[in-house]
């Protein structure tokens, strides 16, 4: 992997959830083509695609920006959603809000922010109600 | 054994993909969360979900293909969209038990 910084951006967008998932499978593809080892990669992507279902199902889309240096892959996933009134209760497994439409489509187990957590090396939710909530994801690749 | 023989030999229609990968394990879940922490690379995933994020999970997690099980139909843009991904979905009437059940037979060796 060459010593530069990768810059991505992408939008999420809610749109019935066809795209949901290309930011977390576009960074994926760059991760392979940079050499990075896959079991780091099936991390990040694991995390990503959490966070991006996230800000479809609860926040009507919002924006992934990713940073990828030779020491770490960076995940930012931000949002102008309603946010989370108790980020403490989110992150217990099985502790969801989602519609019953989104449970039908099989999300909404409450797995997402403990899948997250699980398989990142750091984590941080910040979030404010009515204003909306930004999950940053950290991934090292050299540990 | 590739996901092609397994699917001439039990009779399940292949829908999309060329099933050219080797099955190295099963899954069977609809929880989508759960599928991508625990189902593993090269895993044959059972599911009755035909909504068009089961391919986002499936490129993830890089299953060896999708089998759909109970007869469940699926649409003509998750086709579309798995055949240009190069995911491979499998159908069959079986349910996802005997789905999982007679693969691990047949790879086996006990059928």
């Amino acid at each position: 992997m060459s010593d530069s910084t990768v810059k991505l951006h992408y939008d999420i967008d809610a749109e019935d959830f066809t795209t949901a998932g290309e930011a977390s499978s576009g960074v994926k593809k760059t991760l392979t083509r940079l050499g990075v080892n896959p079991e780091l990669i099936k991390r990040i992507s694991i995390a990503m695609y959490e966070a991006e279902i996230n800000a479809v199902i609860h926040a009507n889309g919002g924006f992934a920006d990713v940073e990828i240096t030779p020491e770490m892959v960076k995940v930012v996933i931000s949002d102008n959603g309603p946010g989370i009134p108790c980020v403490e209760d989110a992150m217990k497994p099985g502790w969801s809000t989602a519609s019953n439409l989104v449970r039908e489509m099989g999300f909404g187990a409450g797995m997402g922010l403990p899948n997250m957590k699980r398989y990142t090396d750091e984590m941080c939710v910040e979030s404010e109600v009515g204003v909306g909530t930004k999950i940053t994801l950290i991934v090292y690749l050299n540990r | 054994m590739t996901v092609k023989e397994v699917a001439e030999k039990l009779g399940f229609s292949i829908l999309t993909g060329d099933g050219e990968r080797e099955i190295t394990g099963f899954y069977a879940c609809d929880l989508l969360s759960w599928v991508i922490s625990h189902a593993k690379n090269g895993d044959m995933w059972v599911t009755v979900m035909n909504n068009i994020n089961i391919l986002a999970v499936a490129s993830l997690v890089d299953v060896a293909c999708i089998v759909i099980p109970e007869g469940v139909e699926i649409y003509d843009n998750l086709a579309e969209r798995a055949n240009e991904k190069g995911i491979t979905i499998l159908a069959t009437e079986l349910s996802a038990a005997d789905a999982v059940i007679k693969t691990h037979d047949l790879i086996n060796g006990n059928i």
